[in-house]
């Protein structure tokens, strides 16, 4: 059982009409890791995650859910997965517990097992003490959100996907929501959707970014930025000009190129650099700026691109992709 | 959902208040001037008016507004059929359908509380039309529910498949009436025309099923197309979740 990964993408594909919404996207899940999924409104996000829970068949591909084909046997598909939609719908006139119940007992919780298997998600979910007996309808954002995710959790699923789950939280809601999905780290594979970045990079131990209906790039943040952003980006705070900069660090024989430059007072600049080279860059820049007569470093700090840039650079390059092909032939651009 | 939710009670509060009053009116109508049929049979015979509000008003959030709030997508990802789904609705709008209607037999056992003398004659509480009317009123509910369940699965807006409940049913009763007077005008039809026409008479069948008459034909025309309206349900939240 170990070496069959928790979900098995290939070559999906989902068409609306004239609309393709996802096109040929493969990618792989294993077992216990945390997956985010990222692109744009409308990007297929949503698409993706709605044919592997089996709501929604795909014009063409395969998808497998722990080694069993989610076209052939939807019915077991849908015991191995927990899934919280978009918006997270639930009836506002019921109680949490009520509700929980009679979702487990959808799930085929027997009824012997039904009062503990709700207990424990909601403990996970932290709703036992404080929300156990509200209506939904009263319930906070942040709580609605829990209910949401205890119901996916609900019958013991191996894989747990979530649709933008941070989604009109405040700081604080994100916060407990990121603890939450923590906390299952290990347990369970769980794959969650999002545009907003910081949420992915601090909760995911992989990133697939996707844009117009493709895959435009996956992996881990740090091979992310190795493959989209190369090169060491320093920030640097200089008194003197971008052009002294740029003549005392190629004295040195450094290759730089200024990528970001600000003036913030008095002959002080802020430059963001991006320096070709390998091993320990900090050192010897700082070396080779206090060398030169014409500039003077005020200060030097190394600069981790964030989730943000490397998205950016990702789906921008996948747009260039895009009209490079639709001008050879043309495809139908994803929407949705 | 049915029964936590407001317009399921609304339903029944106007239908029970209705029905009461109309009772009440078929009463004193006797009092006034002899009658041949019984108060309960004239009170069944006028069961069309609660069915034209009652019957949009319980099934038209079914799954139209589980639509609209999305729950019908969490709905889908459990490892429930999209049959049993299609079928707990029916049934629990039927049950509560049939519940209002069996509530409204107190009406004939309050009025023979306080009017002992008339329930000695035996005008009030006679059993045979009781059941014969009940037994339409199950058959006939069959039909009618599976309508407005019908009606909620094409669309999203439950004021759609509420439109679209009462006007279905509109058609369905008073449409089988007035065909059958067109046929009864001309008398022209021929044979298997008119054996069609009064296969469709629903309150031709109201009247047999009181008189006692229990013909299969009425079964068979209610269940078949009821089951016939779920099966379409069913592929229909199997295309457009």
């Amino acid at each position: 059982m170990e070496t069959i990964p928790s979900i098995r993408v290939e070559n999906l594909t989902r068409q609306f009409g004239g609309i393709t919404a996802i096109q040929n996207v493969s990618f792989t899940v294993n077992r216990g890791e945390i997956v985010g999924f990222l692109g744009p409104n409308g990007a297929g996000k949503s698409t993706t995650m709605r044919i592997l829970s089996g709501i929604m068949p795909a014009t063409s591909g395969s998808a497998w859910v722990s080694g069993v084909a989610v076209a052939q046997d939807p019915h077991l598909v849908k015991q191995r997965i927990g899934y919280m939609p978009e918006n997270n719908p639930l009836p506002d006139d019921m109680r949490v517990i009520e509700y929980l119940r009679f979702r487990a007992r959808l799930k085929g919780v027997s009824s012997k097992k039904l009062r503990d298997t709700v207990q424990e998600v909601m403990e996970t979910c932290d709703l036992a003490r404080t929300a156990r007996r509200k209506i939904i309808g009263t319930l906070s954002k942040g709580f609605r959100q829990r209910v949401g995710i205890a119901d996916a959790l609900l019958g013991n699923p191996e894989v747990i996907i979530m649709d933008e789950p941070t989604i009109g939280l405040d700081p604080h809601q994100i916060q407990g929501i990121r603890k939450l999905i923590n906390n299952l780290r290990g347990r369970l594979t769980v794959v969650l959707s999002s545009h907003i970045l910081p949420e992915i990079e601090r909760s995911c131990d992989r990133v697939i970014i996707i844009n117009r209906g493709r895959i435009v790039a996956s992996g881990t943040s740090d091979s992310l930025r190795q493959e989209f952003l190369p090169g060491n980006r320093f920030e640097l705070q200089v008194v003197g000009s971008e052009r002294s900069v740029t003549e005392a660090l190629n004295a040195k024989g450094f290759e730089i190129e200024i990528l970001q430059s600000e003036t913030l007072k008095d002959n002080i600049l802020n430059l963001t650099v991006r320096v070709e080279g390998s091993g320990e860059l900090g050192p010897q820049l700082i070396a080779a700026l206090n060398d030169s007569a014409n500039c003077t470093l005020r200060s030097l700090a190394p600069r981790v691109p964030n989730l943000e840039e490397i998205f950016l650079a990702a789906t921008k390059r996948s747009w260039e992709e895009t009209i490079d092909s639709s001008k050879a032939k043309p495809i139908a651009i994803a929407q949705s | 959902m049915l029964l936590i939710s407001p317009p399921t009670y609304i339903a029944a509060v106007l239908f029970l208040g209705l029905m009461g009053f109309l009772y009440w009116a078929i009463l004193r109508g006797m009092v006034n001037s002899p009658e041949e049929s019984l108060p309960i049979v004239q009170f069944l015979s006028i069961f069309w008016i609660p069915v034209f509000f009652v019957v949009p008003l319980l099934t038209m959030r079914s799954i139209a507004g589980e639509r609209t709030t999305g729950t019908l997508d969490t709905l889908m990802t459990t490892p429930t059929s999209r049959v049993a789904v299609i079928l707990s609705k029916f049934t629990g709008a039927y049950i509560f359908y049939m519940l209002l209607w069996l509530a409204t037999l107190s009406f004939p056992l309050l009025a023979a509380k306080f009017f002992p003398s008339a329930a000695l004659s035996g005008s009030l509480l006679e059993p045979a039309p009781i059941i014969g009317g009940f037994t339409f009123l199950a058959l006939s509910g069959i039909l009618f529910i599976s309508i407005g369940i019908f009606a909620s699965s094409i669309t999203r807006s439950q004021l759609v498949a509420g439109m679209l409940s009462f006007t279905t049913l509109f058609v369905v009763i008073i449409g089988g009436q007035q065909l059958g007077n067109i046929a009864e005008g001309g008398a022209d039809l021929s044979f298997w025309m008119s054996e069609m026409v009064s296969y469709l008479q629903i309150f031709q069948h109201l009247d047999d099923f009181s008189r006692g008459v229990i013909d299969t034909r009425p079964f068979f025309y209610y269940t078949s197309t009821g089951v016939l309206l779920l099966g379409l349900s069913t592929l229909v939240i199997e295309a457009k979740a």
